[in-house]
């Protein structure tokens, strides 16, 4: 086993790329040292990314934001800038872990630990968050919901390397809101989730719509017909109602130990009328 | 002298203050060392391996290449541990928990272990290690392991306690049954009868420290342990008899403690320890990680309660009834028999009856957990309670109230009380203010009782007083929670000095005579006897020398606030003696001053608890939260007011915790699925409000002070007060522990379905 | 395996270790550089008892490779007092007796005193939230809260 840490992304990619057995990206690495104390894990390589030029940095742009793969989720929620433009996004970073875990752990991490219930998630689906890639072949983009393949499972190829999170600018009148479902108040893993981006016109109606649940299915859910439900609608009782129940509909949970088949459909639906309703607020709408 | 442990009304000085604990500053800059804190020149990493599998036949085990590889020094299986237990059939159960022997029992049993160089090199020991199971059928539900097409988990088990021995082999070791009167009869005079079933799931004492030791044993047969235990003693005895050593030979070291609960009076690792460093001749140390903790040592029962209960239209309680399983793990226990003692003990019946049945299942073997079986068998009994009292119309404090035991009653597993503290807490609760707090939407408030027995058993302390007059307290109950400063104040109290001057350590098993475990609440109860025993064969010389350093008859002499005085009329040119006066004289008077006590601490006292609080549910998700919480409970005479709070505190804590979200869950493969605690969720911080605690003093007859243990009945009530507020605020009788949000949600929605 | 040489700073002072790769800051806190006060309850992030301070950031030490921490600033529990002066969490920890058997308390020390950096008048709930990464089982966590109630008012005044 061999512990590197590269200073470009180059060479990053290079190591990772000519490395002969397994190797493995380091960021924060509250996914990835469980898993190696676990014994889950035994990495020929480590590459930690962390001192990577740049890759700690949050970027203010003309397009929006470039979140850097190895930005801590605590410095996220102390960005006024991105918390006043994507609540949201912050708000499930934040719930990631405790304080402790706050510390190291990244969004990045996050999506690419591929778990169904991985909080940021369907937030930054919800937001129509995109990756910025790069590998052996050079850089590309992609939208995050295009990451996680199953459970544990990413189509990141061999020598890739997720540089940063690309959020776009806000048009006005828009709001985002993630809720979870845990049985305790901090330190669970979401049974259920939701997250619901919305963008308003100036009386109130929703005229743009993304809604994702999160621990469900395999990976997380775009619910494309949730958002035409609220796409139209000034989010009255009978279209919170009618979200609930596709939301509900579109889950495809498994009875596990942290819950069951008919808890998580149920839940589903309650939390996406919640984050709907607050994401509405959030854009201005009353 | 003749000891005379009866209560006599006194005013303390000390007693009831609350000072800083001696051991305080150690722990708070991290100098104190806890089990896995001790290292010892040329160490091996032990390790163990375990049966990934809930029930199989151990055909072989291979342990050659292990050996092989390089670093390895020991490796060990049952063999290295021979069968010493002489046909002593508890000894043997402990053995093979220690180390499978011909069978894997549990997901988690120890059927080989591994002393190595370093951690890595143990690890890969471990996964060359070729162990050929033959697969058996299992079962780890407790009432699925009572049908007759259970799988057997040993065939050599026929029920005990039966009129007539059973023919067939079962999973149920034995029944046992307590109580008095004609419950048949008194239903009958019941004009309401509430009967309902109810199950408890398993849950674990979850101390933060893993169980963690350094075992070290010479090619001349002596060995030392330093170990993370509740009672080094038995530690030591245990260990001495697995492993063929003489008792005096094994010198056993308890460090700190971080925490126990039950699940630290029982060996695990340590005999696999010993024979490791046996094996190796080198010191092994063995630190058990989370998901070992989890998966072999503790838990408690999980438990399946039936309840019946009948009462009068005036709200008096005519016969109750109660049939109680308990699971013991894979070895046969006592756990229901106790459940069945506790069960009704809060109450003044004139008809009751109890029955418990021991069950085997292929889950760990099952260690006591704070008040053990007590808290499952109040949840049942207080829930029908809470119900019976809505049924008859009363408020459910009033019901209680008017059944409760008292001075005199017959209790129902078969003693009669003396004075008892179980109306006065119902009587405190009742006028507390918390019962008068608004409750919103949603909100329900319930309340519940709670018993439990308290031990005292054998004690030996030792109080030695230096020559400059301060004096150090070694005790043989390991401090689980600061009884090194109770007793240091009991010590001060008794000798009339200020609780600065007394250093109280925990002394190791070659240092003192036999003591108990700290278990049963009886660390301060009982040391704190005998340590007012040592202090008064203390003061007995101190007076001795004074009357020889006076040169008159020791008759004379009395021992008054730390000073001898000398009394009567023809000594009274004499001052005072201080103690520190005669202590440093005590090298021309006769030597050192010591004084020691051994005893037998009989009559603990029992206690009782009742607890209030209030609970919000979200009726859309079955989410919960704990708004208010209140504990009274009687404490005899509280010696260290903060440390009684704090264990009230933690005992409600834990039953929270138990009640809401606590579970060991099983994969239908029998393997336990949330070995960590990320997915066995005990409270954080954020779970709970304060937790107001209210202590009465009812004095224990039995010890002079009037103390009781205080550390365990803390959390028999919470199980009830939760479920009945609970189900006062969901508008459904929950019946089934933990009441998880699935759980509450399901139960919701099944009312509103109709 | 080839080991890592590492050059850090711990409670001020400049210490260099040997690493193995794959091994944890808390493994080389506590079995090679002799620093216990930091515990493992868990090795897996979820009980907050090895916690410390690296680069003004609160981290469990067990998700942390040793390696990680070269060039960094580490702050453990052993740090925390002043010479004999103990720090005023430390002080109020003992007053209120914020601790029974005392495993967890070395970390709720450090999250309570990066708690009060960050935050030095929380409220109840701020405080709850703040340390839920760090159990204790024994406490119910009353006087634990209350104690840090009480040490940020005195470090206010101060
Ligand atoms: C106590 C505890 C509590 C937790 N609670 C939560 C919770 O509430 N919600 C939740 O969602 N998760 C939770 N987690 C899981 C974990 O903290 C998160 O998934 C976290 O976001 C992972 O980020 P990281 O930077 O630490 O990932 P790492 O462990 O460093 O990496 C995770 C995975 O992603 C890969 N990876 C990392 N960075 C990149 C990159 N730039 N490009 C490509 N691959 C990469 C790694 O190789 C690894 O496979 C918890 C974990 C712990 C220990
Ligand atoms: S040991 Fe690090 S969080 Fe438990
Ligand atoms: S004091 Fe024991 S775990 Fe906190």
């Amino acid at each position: 086993m061999r512990y590197i840490r590269p200073l470009s992304i180059e060479d990053a990619v290079g190591q990772l790329a000519g490395s002969a057995g397994t190797a493995a990206i380091l960021a924060g690495g509250s996914d990835l040292l469980v898993r190696m104390k676990g014994g889950f894990v035994e990495p020929d390589l480590i590459v930690d990314i962390k001192a990577i030029e740049g890759l700690s940095e949050i970027r203010e742009t003309a397009d929006g934001f470039s979140i850097g793969a190895a930005v801590p989720c605590a410095v996220l929620g102390e960005s006024a800038a991105l918390k006043k433009a994507w609540p949201g996004v912050v708000e499930a970073a934040k719930l990631i872990g405790s304080k402790q875990v706050q510390g190291r752990c990244t969004i990045t991490g996050n999506l690419c630990n591929a778990s169904p219930a991985a909080d940021s998630v369907p937030a930054l689906v919800a937001a129509g968050a995109r990756a910025s890639v790069v590998g052996p072949a050079g850089r590309r983009t992609i939208p995050v919901e295009s990451v996680p393949t199953g459970p544990g499972k990413t189509s990141l190829a061999k020598g890739e390397i997720i540089e940063a999170i690309l959020l776009d600018k806000r048009p006005p009148r828009s709001g985002d809101a993630y809720l979870r479902f845990i049985p305790r108040t901090e330190m669970d893993i979401a049974v259920v989730s939701a997250g619901v981006n919305l963008t308003l016109d100036e009386s109130g109606v929703v005229i743009a719509a993304r809604v994702a649940i999160g621990a469900a299915a395999p990976t997380v859910l775009l619910v494309e017909e949730a958002a035409q439900v609220l796409i139209g609608s000034k989010l009255d009782e009978a279209a919170l109602e009618r979200l609930a129940k596709v939301c509900s509909g579109a889950c495809r949970p498994i009875d596990d130990k942290r819950g069951t088949v008919e808890f998580r459909r149920k839940v589903a639906g309650v939390l996406a009328k919640r984050a709907a309703t607050s994401a509405y607020a959030r854009a201005g709408g009353k | 002298m003749n000891f005379d442990p009866r209560f006599s009304g006194r005013k303390f000085t000390s007693v009831g203050t609350r000072p800083i604990r001696p051991d305080g500053v150690d722990k708070v800059t991290g100098r104190a060392r806890y089990g896995a804190d001790f290292n010892m020149a040329g160490q091996l990493v032990g390790r163990v391996l375990r049966s990934p599998h809930a029930h199989a036949k151990i055909r072989k085990i291979d342990t050659s290449k292990a050996e092989k590889l390089p670093g390895v020094k020991a490796v060990i299986t049952a063999a290295d541990l021979p069968d010493l237990t002489d046909g002593d059939a508890a000894m043997y159960d402990v053995l093979d928990n220690c180390m499978a022997r011909g069978k894997a029992l549990y997901d988690g049993h120890a059927v080989a272990a591994v002393a190595a160089v370093d951690a890595r090199t143990a690890r890969q020991a471990l996964k060359l290690i070729e162990v050929d199971y033959e697969l058996l059928p299992h079962v780890t539900d407790v009432d699925e392991a009572m049908k007759h097409s259970a799988p057997l988990i040993n065939d050599a088990i026929f029920t005990e306690g039966l009129e007539e021995k059973p023919v067939k082999p079962s999973n149920v070791t034995k029944r046992s049954q307590f109580g008095h009167g004609d419950v048949h009869q008194g239903f009958g005079h019941a004009d309401f009868i509430v009967e309902r079933s109810f199950k408890t799931e398993q849950t674990h004492q979850g101390y933060i420290e893993p169980h963690a030791c350094v075992a070290s044993v010479s090619s001349d047969g002596t060995a030392d342990l330093w170990v993370c235990t509740q009672g080094h003693f038995v530690y030591r005895q245990h260990c001495a008899q697995l492993l063929g050593m003489e008792a005096s030979k094994l010198r056993v070291t308890s460090s700190e403690i971080g925490g126990g609960f039950g699940g630290k009076t029982h060996v695990w690792a340590e005999p696999v320890a010993l024979a490791l460093s046996r094996k190796a001749g080198r010191p092994v140390k063995l630190v058990m990680t989370r998901d070992e903790v989890f998966r072999a040592s503790g838990p408690t029962s999980a438990t399946s309660v039936d309840v019946r209960i009948g009462a009068r239209k005036d709200g008096t309680i005519t016969a109750a009834e109660a049939t109680l399983r308990y699971s013991c793990g894979p070895y046969a226990g006592s756990w229901a028999e106790i459940g069945a003692m506790t069960a009704f003990a809060c109450y003044r019946l004139d008809n009751v009856k109890t029955v418990g049945y021991e069950v085997l299942v292929n889950r760990p073997k099952t260690a006591a957990y704070r008040a053990p079986s007590a808290p499952m068998a109040a949840f049942a009994v207080e829930s029908a309670v809470d119900e019976l009292a809505k049924e008859v119309g009363m408020d459910p404090v009033e019901f209680r109230i008017r059944n409760a035991a008292q001075e005199g009653t017959r209790s129902s597993y078969g003693p009669v009380y003396g004075p008892i503290g179980i109306g006065p807490t119902l009587e405190a609760a009742k006028s507390h203010p918390h019962m008068k707090a608004p409750l919103g939407k949603n909100q329900g408030r319930g309340m519940a009782c709670g018993f439990w027995f308290n031990f005292g058993g054998q004690t030996c302390t030792d109080l030695n007083i230096g020559m400059d007059g301060s004096v150090s307290l070694a005790v043989g109950t390991v401090d689980v929670g600061g009884s090194r400063a109770s007793l240091s104040l009991v010590a001060a109290e008794e000798l009339g000095i200020a609780y600065e001057q007394v250093k109280a350590i925990v002394a190791d098993t070659s240092s003192l005579g036999y003591n108990d475990m700290t278990d049963g609440s009886r660390g301060t109860f009982s040391s704190s006897m005998a340590t007012i025993s040592a202090a008064r064969n203390a003061i007995k010389i101190l007076r001795e020398r004074a009357a020889q350093m006076w040169d008159i008859s020791v008759d004379d002499v009395v021992w008054e606030n730390g000073h001898a005085i000398a009394k009567g009329e023809k000594h009274g040119n004499l001052g005072r003696l201080s103690l520190k006066e005669i202590a440093v004289a005590s090298g021309k008077t006769g030597g050192p001053i010591a004084g020691h006590s051994e005893l037998v601490a009989d009559g603990a006292g029992v206690s009782f608890a009742t607890h209030i609080c209030d609970i919000e549910v979200d009726p859309e998700t079955g989410a919960t939260r704990v708004l208010r919480y209140t504990v009274v409970q009687d404490a005899g005479k509280a010696v260290h007011p903060t440390y009684v709070e704090g264990q009230y505190q933690g005992g409600a804590a834990q039953g929270i915790g138990w009640a809401l979200n606590e579970e060991y869950i099983y994969g239908k493969d029998g393997r336990l699925q949330n070995p960590g605690f990320l997915d066995y969720r005990i409270p954080v911080c954020s779970d709970l409000p304060m937790i107001d605690t209210q202590i009465l003093e009812i004095p224990n007859p039995n010890h002079p002070y009037g103390v009781r243990g205080v550390g365990e009945t803390s959390i028999v009530p919470p199980l009830a007060a939760i479920a009945n507020a609970v189900s006062n605020a969901a508008g459904v009788r929950m019946t089934h522990i933990p009441m998880s949000p699935p759980r509450i949600l399901a139960a919701i929605e099944a009312k509103r379905a109709g | 395996m080839a080991g890592v040489a590492v050059s850090t700073t711990i409670n001020g002072d400049h210490v260099e270790y040997l690493c193995q790769p794959d091994e944890t800051l808390l493994d080389v806190l506590r079995d090679r550089l002799g620093l216990t006060g930091a515990k493992e309850g868990c090795g897996t992030g979820d009980c907050g008892a090895c916690s410390i301070i690296l680069d003004d950031r609160l981290v469990c030490s067990c998700l942390v490779l040793g390696a990680e921490a070269e060039g960094r600033r580490v702050e453990t529990i052993e740090g925390m007092a002043h010479g004999d002066k103990l720090h005023p969490l430390q002080q109020k920890f003992l007053e209120h007796a914020a601790l029974q058997c005392g495993i967890c308390t070395p970390g709720f020390l450090i999250a309570a005193k990066d708690l009060l950096a960050k935050n030095p008048d929380p409220t109840e709930e701020e405080i709850r939230f703040g340390l839920a990464g760090n159990l204790c089982r024994c406490t119910g966590y009353d006087k634990i809260v209350r104690a840090v109630q009480d040490a940020a008012s005195v470090m206010k005044g101060a």
